[in-house]
């Protein structure tokens, strides 16, 4: 299949023009579209899974086209190990999501549409392997999220979408001032990444290490690292089940995303420099604070999003490791993430959808009255939980055993954070679901099929993951063990240099 | 051609007409007036072209303008009686002292 | 050890409980509304005795092949491999793994039925069978796996089931709430196991060996030896394997309730009857004790560690025991007493005796279990009475049950020639001869007070008058068969059970002793074995001064609670009653715990959590607030000065423009005067200009 890439990225805009083309009446069209538009995406994922060579970190599938000459800027588009993992996330959870979007009732032409718009935006993201077109898609990106926060979310939805849009904006324009200072400065100018991450040594450690913050910051907005993170609990809470599904699931991973694929490719240097820092002890006290936010947390939603800022924690300490374990570990702890959260995103929308309200001291005794709901909750708060035999023990302990070799004391306590992580998910457990049923609730209906559709696959790859976590280790390992060498070879030579 | 008659003679003659005309256009309040007497203005200017056109150079460029002010002339005629239509259907009038809805 | 022989039927033992987990826990619901709850039972103990079974042929297989070539492999698939840690699914059988997966699926296989019987009027019939085999199969994972990343996926696993299972009646929020309580305690030990792999790793990937496969780490421990603990550049003079196999124990501590983390297991008692015999006395909880022993020869090279674990098993046997004194609960009794006797194991691994503490792992797994299930039947009898003060005389009534119960605590006190005194005996005598004086005393006096306690439990419950209510009386009754044929089986293998490890002085018949040698075998381990005293007249001597105690523990016990010749108010009013108070309370110790760790903790979640929506939140709203308030400047500024002048501009222009219109009039003759005027006024000043 030739152009998969452009085909998976354009074929959500198809079915938004499919949309936008129809009237507005036709509610239930819309739906069935955003579904077939996302079929064909998933259908090319696994596509470009199963051909995708796993013994080169060199870019397969590429496209690229001369798009903005006298500028240099070139449609390019290609995945390796790290974004073909990503591509593989972004379609399964787009393909949920929208299953997940069915109970929107209000301007479902407007939210399919943006749903799509966004879907493209995020998949742009991954496959891009110019620069410009990487930021065209990051900024594309925004716009539809402002939008399905502020049109269909909760009660304080325009404070919330406001402070995500210019949280990320702020983010977007040091990431375009990093971009066009790695552009004028090159050796040549060009935006393209793989030439820029060739000629990273042209770049000096000063130049690389301001570049670098700037990009850094940029990024970690969207992790969201402490202290940049509070856009997040306000934005979940806001939000529909989906666009948190989506949000949590994969918006998130652009963060790291762009770290591995900018900040480490082209700076190496200064990634060796400031990562300890910058993705260590960030990365720690992202673990730690987050697990302890959440456990004084109330509000069920609120919870799950602290619960998100402490797991991604994990993926900035693997990734600060520069050891084949750490670096493998975040990556994977990237995916894992996606899918079990996407899962608690799924399921917090669940009982609101029910109660119309999230308040966990309001609930109790749900096991009686849903047991199948309750069932999979617990399955999927273990998996948060990274117990063994499920895909997140696997990434989190790459991770920490990664890190041990560099950072013992960060190891420390993001291990340590495994024993508050188990206090805040059993304690909120027991107060929803377990104890004498709330004579409130006892007319509730257990999941609905479409609500298990979109549950269930989600937690059989968690469970494969788990005991055959080869099937997406197998996709990064070439890709992560070259880029480790990156960064700590060209560094050590520029570090000497420097010093 | 009639010995006595010179050139000065036609410009008299314009002269009077012109006169004639501008008078009839300044004291006229009606429309219809008024248009007669631009006619006169013009017709004026026809035997000055004339005029001026024998005893000039010999060649019809004279000729050929007076013939061009005559046909604009039934043109400016035709809209002139038109505006006047109009302004009568409108202020039931042909004064051209009712029409003063643009003062300033 | 290096040429295991290649088998495929290892994966079948593990994964027969996993299926049958699988189809309770998917179709359980509906089997049991089409079928009955006959269908569960069948599907869920079927499996575990076929389990059983199939360890039984592996045993019987494992018994022809010569001792040092007994260890089999069954490899599965490749689970990752990542950073020079390449890790199979695989399962292993040697002699311990194999004792310890007879003892699982056996002792296991004998709760399941008894639990056909104890849970048959629970509605979710289904879902306790799912977990109970859930657990087995983590179970069977802890044991069989041969990597120490598989065996904590057991760990792991058998923490959530074991979770699941003290909340099983999840209604009644203190049990979920001992089943939290369980999960986390095991997490805090959990995490010092994780840090003592990923330690073990790095040294190991140090000296060129990256792994962790148990039986490549044994081969390469001894070069471990001398190796300094090294954390990312700080290189520190304690010894890597040092601080590993401590991390390890703190693990252990957790697992197998030993002080300071043994605060979970009474609370779990919660959990049904059969959970705790199964989970929390036979099998589970001595996790803890088989890594060690699994992982001897590591232990065997930190004298430290080792003497840290001796000193901490005495100590738990001792301190749990003093706690069992005072409890009312049949089943806490029960519990402290399983506390007491993990301790014993600790304390028998500490000392070197690796033979010994298996060997009470195994008895202990028989009578506890006895007396767990006899104290269930109990229960069931006194429809759902826990508390003894209210039985009473029950032998009459429930002559099995008595019986049994009556074997296993002659077992548990180390009378002669029961299964608990061979084993027990064995580890006292071995603290003693492996110059352990005050792990011994500990032990010893521990021995005691378990008598004194265990007798009192059985004069409380059997004998005397009935206390409980007068409807009670009526409705107790010996239990159904399938939980008297269980009991009887329990009770038997507590009498016997103990014949394979005979003590010295006694005979010289240790079959059991010589079956794990191959496990025992390092060279460290073998050094740490064999030293001590090798008498067998002391041995005798000491011996006879354990059963004298024992002896001592009985009268007492006799005296107070069946002749009631002493009053235990007299004791426990000793000293104004304070040492009673702080028995009675177990020491306050979860209560220190509450003040000192979790309250603290509360407090610190709660103060982040405001200083995350208020200060840092706070710094992105300030923020926001002030950049308003610019553009409020920059707005009024826009207002007044930028669009002042454009205002100014146009206001001129509306002026000039209203002045100029008058000349406007709209009447025709006045323009053509106009006309004529600037006409006659241009020739003027022409001709005056021309002049």
């Amino acid at each position: 299949m030739s152009h998969a890439l452009t085909l998976i990225t354009f074929v959500p805009i198809v079915g938004m023009v499919l949309i936008l083309a129809l009237p507005d009446a036709m509610k239930n069209a819309f739906k069935w579209i955003a579904v077939a538009a996302t079929i064909p995406q998933l259908l090319i994922a696994i596509h470009l899974y199963e051909h995708f060579d796993t013994t080169t970190s060199a870019v397969q599938f590429a496209e690229k086209a001369s798009w903005m000459p006298s500028y240099h800027i070139t449609y390019f588009m290609g995945v390796d190990g790290i974004s073909i993992s990503m591509v593989l996330l972004t379609a399964l959870i787009m393909f949920i999501s929208v299953f997940a979007s069915f109970g929107i009732n209000r301007a479902e032409k407007g939210y399919y549409a943006m749903l799509l718009m966004l879907d493209t935006g995020m998949m742009g993201v991954f496959v891009s392997l110019d620069f410009f077109l990487f930021y065209i898609f990051w900024e594309v990106m925004l716009l539809p999220m402002y939008f399905l926060i502020g049109i269909w979310g909760g009660p304080r939805r325009e404070y919330a979408a406001i402070k995500f849009f210019l949280y990320t904006l702020l983010g977007s324009v040091l990431i375009l001032l990093a971009m066009l200072a790695l552009y004028y400065y090159g050796a040549t100018p060009t935006f393209d990444l793989t030439e820029l991450a060739a000629n990273s040594s042209h770049y000096s450690i000063g130049f690389q290490r301001i570049v670098w913050l700037a990009l850094f910051i940029g990024f970690a907005i969207k992790i969201p690292a402490f202290p940049f993170h509070t856009w997040l609990p306000d934005a979940h809470v806001e939000a529909p089940t989906a666009i948190s599904v989506i949000l949590a699931g994969v918006l998130l991973k652009m963060g790291t995303y762009g770290i591995l694929r900018v900040n480490f490719a082209v700076l190496p240097a200064a990634t060796y420099q400031l990562a300890w820092l910058f993705l260590g002890v960030i990365g720690t006290i992202n673990i730690v604070y987050g697990a302890m936010c959440a456990m004084a947390q109330t509000d069920y939603k609120k919870l799950i999003a602290y619960s998100s800022i402490s797991h991604m924690g994990y993926v900035m300490l693997g990734m600060a490791a520069f050891t084949t374990a750490g670096i493998n570990g975040a990556v994977l702890q990237m995916f894992n993430h996606g899918t079990i959260t996407a899962m608690l995103f799924i399921l917090v929308g669940v009982i609101y959808d029910r109660a119309h309200h999230r308040e966990i001291n309001g609930f109790g005794g749900l096991a009686q009255q849903m047991p199948i709901y309750t069932a999979i909750t617990g399955f999927a708060f273990f998996a948060g939980m990274g117990l063994p035999g499920m895909s997140a023990f696997i990434s989190e302990v790459l991770v920490l055993l990664g890190a041990w070799q560099t950072h013992p004391f960060m190891v420390v306590f993001g291990a340590a954070t495994a024993v508050l992580t188990a206090g805040y998910l059993l304690w909120t457990f027991q107060r929803i679901y377990l104890g004498p049923l709330n004579e409130k609730y006892k007319d509730f209906p257990d999941l609905s099929f479409r609500e298990a559709f979109t549950l269930v696959p989600l937690g059989i790859i968690v469970l494969i993951l788990g005991v055959y976590p080869h099937a997406i280790l197998g996709l990064l390992n070439t890709s992560l063990v070259h880029l480790n060498q990156v960064v700590l070879s060209t560094s050590g030579a520029a570090v000497a240099m420097v010093r | 051609m009639g010995g006595g008659i010179t050139l000065n003679d036609f410009l008299v003659l314009s002269l009077i007409i012109f006169s004639l005309g501008l008078v009839t256009v300044l004291t006229r309040r009606n429309a219809i007036g008024i248009l007669m007497g631009v006619e006169l203005i013009l017709n004026s200017a026809n035997i000055n072209y004339l005029a001026f056109a024998y005893y000039g150079g010999g060649k019809y460029d004279g000729q050929i303008f007076a013939i061009f002010v005559i046909m604009l002339a039934a043109a400016e005629a035709v809209i002139g009686l038109a505006v006047v239509l109009a302004i009568y259907q409108n202020f039931k009038t042909i004064d051209v002292d009712a029409a003063e809805t643009l003062r300033g | 050890m290096d040429h295991p022989i290649a088998v495929s039927f290892i994966r079948l033992i593990v994964a027969l409980p996993l299926l049958g987990a699988a189809i309770n826990f998917i179709a359980g619901a509906w089997l049991q509304k089409t079928f009955g709850k006959r269908a569960i039972s069948l599907i869920g103990c079927g499996v575990v005795i076929a389990a059983f079974i199939l360890a039984v042929r592996a045993f019987i297989a494992m018994l022809a092949i010569p001792p040092e070539n007994r260890f089999m492999l069954d490899d599965l698939w490749k689970w990752f491999d990542v950073g020079g840690l390449s890790l199979d699914i695989a399962f292993w059988l040697d002699p311990l793994s194999m004792v310890m997966t007879l003892i699982v699926t056996g002792v296991g296989g004998l709760i399941h039925i008894y639990s056909i019987g104890y849970m048959h009027d629970d509605d979710a019939y289904w879902r306790f069978f799912g977990w109970l085999n859930l657990f087995t199969f983590a179970m069977l994972v802890l044991v069989l796996g041969d990597n120490l990343w598989l065996m904590f996926v057991g760990w792991e696993g058998v923490g959530l089931c074991s979770f699941a299972l003290i909340g099983f009646w999840y209604k009644v929020t203190a049990n979920t709430t001992a089943g939290n309580k369980a999960f986390i305690v095991n997490r805090i030990g959990d995490l010092a196991f994780v840090i003592a792999l990923f330690s073990l790793f790095a040294g190991l990937q140090s000296i060129g060996h990256a792994t962790l496969v148990t039986r490549e780490i044994a081969r390469y421990a001894p070069l471990l030896a001398g190796v300094p603990l090294n954390l990312a550049g700080y290189q520190s003079a304690y010894p890597l394997v040092g601080f590993v196999t401590l991390l390890m124990f703190i693990g252990a501590t957790g697992k197998s309730a030993q002080i300071p983390l043994y605060v979970w297991l009474p609370d779990a008692m919660a959990g049904p009857t059969p959970v705790s015999a199964l989970i929390h006395a036979a099998t589970m909880v001595t996790a803890g004790v088989y890594m060690v022993a699994r992982l001897n020869f590591l232990f065997s090279m930190s004298p430290f560690t080792m003497e840290v674990i001796a000193l901490v098993g005495g100590l738990t046997a001792l301190f749990a025991a003093t706690i069992g004194v005072a409890q009312n609960d049949i089943k806490k009794v029960l519990a402290y007493s399983t506390v007491s006797q993990l301790g014993y194991m600790f304390a028998a691994l500490g000392v070197g005796a690796y033979a010994a503490a298996v060997f009470h792992l195994m008895t202990h797994a028989f009578f506890k279990a006895c007396l767990f299930l006899g104290a269930g039947s109990v229960i069931h009898a006194m429809g759902g009475e826990q508390d003894m003060r209210k039985m009473g005389g029950l032998r009459h009534k429930m002559p099995v049950t008595f019986v049994t119960f009556m074997a296993a605590t002659l077992a548990i006190s180390g009378v002669p020639p029961f299964a608990g005194f061979m084993s027990k005996d064995e580890i006292i005598w071995q603290a003693t001869s492996h110059g352990h004086p005050v792990v011994w005393a500990m032990l010893l006096i521990g021995a005691g007070i378990t008598v004194f306690y265990m007798f009192r439990q059985v004069y409380m419950t059997f004998f005397g008058e009935f206390r409980g209510t007068h409807e009670q009386e009526h409705h107790v009754h010996e239990s159904p068969p399938s939980i008297a044929y269980v009991l009887i089986a329990l009770g038997a293998l507590s009498v016997v059970g103990g014949f394979v490890m005979i003590p010295e002085f006694i005979g010289t018949f240790k079959p059991f002793e010589a079956f794990l040698d191959p496990v025992f075998s390092s060279e460290v381990t073998r050094r740490i074995t064999e030293a001590g005293i090798h008498s067998h007249a002391t041995e005798a001597a000491f011996g006879f001064v354990t059963f004298t105690i024992v002896l001592i523990g009985w009268l007492v016990s006799d005296l107070m609670y069946r002749q009631h010749k002493l009053d235990p108010a007299r004791f426990s009013q000793m000293l104004d009653g304070v040492p009673y108070e702080w028995v009675y309370n177990k020491y306050y110790v979860d209560e220190f715990y509450n003040r000192v760790i979790i309250q603290p903790y509360m407090f610190a979640t709660r103060a982040l959590a405001w200083f995350d929506s208020n200060i840092i939140d706070g710094v992105v709203n300030l923020a926001a607030s002030i950049i308003v308030f610019l553009s409020w400047l920059s707005g009024l500024f826009d207002h007044y000065v930028v669009d002042g002048l454009v205002n100014f501009a146009s206001n001129l222009t509306l002026d000039v423009g209203g002045r100029l219109r008058r000349l406007e009039t709209g009447s025709i003759n006045g323009y053509l005067y106009g006309l004529l005027a600037a006409v006659m006024l241009i020739l003027l000043v022409r001709a005056v200009a021309r002049a």
